[in-house]
């Protein structure tokens, strides 16, 4: 047991700096992700909700694809096939050998395009629940359709969609383990990388997976917050 | 530009994958479910002291990565090779087969049981009062009233679950078990056509997704005849 904390302490010979530096690598790859697939989620809520029927099929066939194959097997498309799409634009400048994608990244836009899928779900779910008078209001006022939908649809659009995007938010939080295949040395990686050094196995994962869920907890209370905040004025049953 | 005679080299190469992933997914799932059934019954009950374990159990298991639970399994519990193997349970934590299997099923059981729980809380009181006033025992009202309810009405919320179990079995191929995503990233690795492979891969995956639903939703709505016909 003394072992344990001697291998966790923050002192010499100690990991524990580097498992929290790795956790702030994990959390600002989760957030730049989420935030990047609330991007692709509106858009492809958006097509979903288009009337023109290309877009509500691209939007879909994004939806299933993404929500449907492994997440690992996206990792592996986008780091492999945007290393070899560089290899060849390093070819075409008259460089040699293999580039690269950088791993951070490329695990920002994994995480962006899963999430992404999901979060569609969420918005489009979110669009529907709307009081539909509010948007004959709208009309009524004669507000733009951006007017419309940034101070009146909007707004309400969240109360609605902040359980769900809370829910995608903790499955962006463990799937960004997976990037520690591509290299990427967040929390996972780096307590590999001790697993390995120190021979501890079951110190590192124990202390990667109590971090984890540290940071799922105190997350999930920032969710809890704005939902309060989102419903403020409003009587809830 | 479509090369097809690339994809008919590879399908059959990540096809040899599909028994390992089917094997990993039904045994998962099922011990999963079973597992999951006993928890949310469990909690059913006022017992603190049994309640209480569960509810962390599942709050652990829900709130750390899959991939952190199959690696402290494997190889975390391999630190300890001397007492497991003392135990005679070393043959099974020896085996990356089923240290995903366990991993994967307890995962599941987690996220399961708070599905189920949910769904046999949600079946209407006075159906389980009228039962136990026809002199009905607890496991009588249980297994003709409650469970083939509850079950029904958690057919939507598990059916993502056993999706996302399906996905989950990718994760075996970090611990060098050769299912489909495993073959998937060997073959990319060699020929360098991610795209390709990722397609052939990924229609494997929607497959095995899309004839899963079908099969739920055939269930569902064999189940609920008078819903159907509406």
């Amino acid at each position: 047991m003394m072992d344990a904390l001697h291998i966790l302490s923050f002192g010499k010979g100690g990991w524990g700096a580097a498992l929290l530096l790795a956790s702030g690598v994990t959390l600002s790859l989760s957030v730049l992700g989420f935030l990047l697939g609330a991007v692709f989620g509106a858009v492809a809520a958006g097509g979903r909700l288009s009337s023109k029927r290309l877009s509500c099929w691209l939007a879909k066939g994004y939806g299933t694809v993404f929500r449907g194959v492994p997440d690992l097997l996206t990792i592996y498309l986008l780091y492999y096939g945007g290393s070899i799409a560089l290899t060849q634009i390093g070819k075409f400048f008259g460089g040699a050998g293999f580039v690269g994608l950088p791993a951070f990244a490329t695990g920002v836009l994994a995480i962006g395009i899963i999430s992404g899928a999901y979060q569609a779900e969420v918005y489009r779910g979110a669009y529907l629940a709307v009081d539909h008078g509010q948007f004959d209001a709208c009309k009524a006022l004669g507000l733009s359709r951006l007017q419309s939908l940034r101070l009146v649809i909007g707004p309400q659009l969240m109360r609605h969609a902040l359980p769900g995007l809370g829910n995608v938010w903790q499955l962006v939080l463990k799937d960004s383990a997976l990037i520690s295949v591509i290299g990427l040395v967040e929390l996972m990686r780096q307590a590999q990388i001790g697993a390995g050094s120190m021979r501890e196995p079951f110190v590192f994962y124990v202390a990667a997976g109590t971090l984890y869920f540290v940071i799922a907890a105190a997350t999930a209370s920032v969710f809890r917050y704005s939902e309060a905040r989102a419903w403020r004025g409003m009587a809830r049953a | 530009m479509i090369d097809f005679a690339f994809f008919v080299e590879i399908i059959p190469t990540l096809l040899s994958g599909l028994p390992l992933t089917l094997q990993l997914a039904g045994w998962s799932i099922s011990i999963g479910f079973v597992l999951a059934l006993l928890l949310a019954l469990a909690q059913q009950g006022t017992h603190r002291i049994l309640v209480w374990p569960i509810r962390s159990f599942v709050a652990i298991f829900r709130g750390t990565p899959l991939l952190v639970q199959i690696f402290l399994i494997y190889y975390g519990l391999g630190q300890f090779r001397p007492s497991l193997q003392a135990a005679g349970l070393w043959w099974v934590f020896r085996e990356p087969y089923w240290c995903a299997v366990i991993a994967l099923s307890l995962n599941t059981a987690a996220y399961g049981s708070e599905i189920l729980r949910g769904a046999i809380q949600g079946v209407p009181r006075g159906l389980a009062e009228a039962a136990s006033a026809f002199g009905m025992s607890r496991l009588l009202t249980l297994r003709l009233v409650i469970l083939p309810l509850a079950l029904r009405q958690a057919i939507p919320s598990y059916s993502n679950e056993i999706i996302l179990m399906i996905k989950g079995t990718s994760l075996a191929s970090i611990i060098t078990l050769m299912e489909v995503t495993g073959i998937a990233q060997g073959l990319i690795s060699q020929t360098y056509r991610a795209v390709e492979v990722f397609v052939a891969a990924g229609a494997i995956y929607l497959t095995i997704n899309f004839t899963l639903i079908s099969v739920l939703n055939a269930l569902e709505t064999w189940l609920t005849p008078y819903r159907a016909r509406a």
